[in-house]
């Protein structure tokens, strides 16, 4: 019980240092693939629907989880490429709202969907945060490699935390799980109100 | 001297020696606005005591009830809420909103005051009436210029922890003594409430 409050208070202090998150590229110093992987960790408007998306693949089985730990990354790459010989973000404003909305709001509702539909769900998200990605790339004239970091990161992380929620066992932890969902659909409808708010 | 015991460092210890190691990221440009926002997002719903008693209030009269209300109330008033900040935040009006936030206070507090157990859909259906008008007040006195994306994330995280606060609290309920505590705290909310609503309506 020490040891699991502990880590809980490390990870809570860990998540809540002040580290400001950036809405367009990250020039680490690194190289590309280094500039994607960071760009993907310090972007919320990415970085938290693929940590939805992950955690409602875990909740729906380890069968799910695994489909999604390939469809997703392939999704996203195919977006950002397409999205980086396009170098036009055609996608509205509100599509990072609307990812929030809908992944935090089935998170929330633990319903067991068909595997069809969280596979579309994957689908659809790589596609339209990729597209938005490779688009940002290929306007500020950086290199499709970073694209590659992306993904990477994309696959990593959804690696974990499928792993982490497919191994849930205790009703509590679940509803952790579910608790978190209704605070990122919560974030995706104000997201949604200060994109029509034009902020 | 040799120890049979092996090295084996404190929980606390490896918390310390992580958030020690934890690297701050490299910035290429600076960004503003970005913590301004994420700041202010968590800064909205503790400034103000109304907020934060209702917020309370919803943790302690769900962890009264026991589960699942412990954590569907606390699940439902985020969302209501931020439906209602969203409703704010495109410019929907609604009257009577400060009205509405001391009415929560004082009901919720008589809940809490009084161990009441409604039905379920019930004691939902009262937190999500109410978290309209708070997510409506914070939805239209966002200042501008910030953030939308890190100001949400802060306000719902600073929301939920307020609620975890009152959960937190009702620990205490399995005790004798606790109970009669909570319901004392209940009290002194409504009357809080009571103080509120004669602000609003003066």
């Amino acid at each position: 019980m020490k040891r699991a409050l502990a880590v809980v208070a490390t990870v809570a202090a860990l998540v809540g240092l002040p580290a400001p998150a950036h809405a367009h590229l990250v020039t680490t110093g690194l190289g590309p693939l280094y500039d994607g992987v960071w760009h993907l960790l310090l972007s919320p408007d990415d970085l938290l629907p693929v940590l939805t998306m992950a955690s409602l693949a875990g909740l729906n089985g380890k069968a799910t989880g695994r489909r999604t730990l390939f469809v997703l990354p392939v999704a996203w790459a195919a977006g950002g490429r397409a999205g980086f010989a396009a170098r036009t973000p055609l996608l509205p404003g509100a599509t990072a709202a609307l990812s929030f909305l809908v992944l935090g709001a089935l998170t929330a509702a633990d319903r067991r969907l068909p595997a069809a539909v969280v596979t579309g769900l994957a689908v659809t998200l790589g596609l339209l945060h990729g597209w938005g990605n490779g688009a940002g790339i290929a306007s500020a004239g950086r290199e499709a490699l970073g694209l590659a970091g992306i993904v990477a990161a994309v696959f990593v992380l959804v690696a974990l935390v499928a792993a982490f929620v497919v191994g849930l066992r205790a009703p509590w932890t679940r509803l952790v799980v579910r608790v978190a969902g209704s605070w990122i659909a919560a974030i995706g409808l104000l997201m949604l109100g200060w994109s029509f708010r034009g902020a | 001297m040799r120890s049979d015991r092996a090295f084996r460092p404190s929980a606390e210890a490896l918390a310390a020696l992580a958030l020690l190691l934890w690297a701050a990221p490299a910035f290429a440009h600076v960004q503003r606005g970005q913590a301004a926002g994420f700041l202010t997002g968590v800064k909205h719903p503790i400034s103000s005591l109304d907020h934060v008693l209702a917020m309370i209030s919803v943790g302690l009269w769900g962890a009264q009830l026991g589960p699942p209300a412990v954590w569907l109330l606390p699940v439902t008033f985020p969302m209501v809420m931020a439906f209602g900040g969203f409703l704010g935040l495109v410019g929907i009006p609604l009257p009577g909103v400060e009205i509405g936030i001391a009415l929560s206070a004082v009901l919720l507090g008589l809940m809490v005051a009084r161990e009441a157990k409604p039905p379920l859909w019930l004691a939902a259906a009262l937190v999500g009436v109410f978290a309209v008008f708070h997510g409506h007040a914070h939805g239209t006195e966002v200042p501008a210029g910030q953030s939308g994306l890190l100001y949400s994330i802060g306000f719902v995280i600073a929301t939920g922890c307020l609620h975890g606060v009152g959960i937190a609290i009702s620990l205490v309920h399995r005790w004798g003594w606790g109970r009669l505590a909570l319901r004392g705290a209940g009290a002194v909310v409504a009357l809080a409430g009571l103080r509120f609503l004669w602000r609003a309506v003066a």
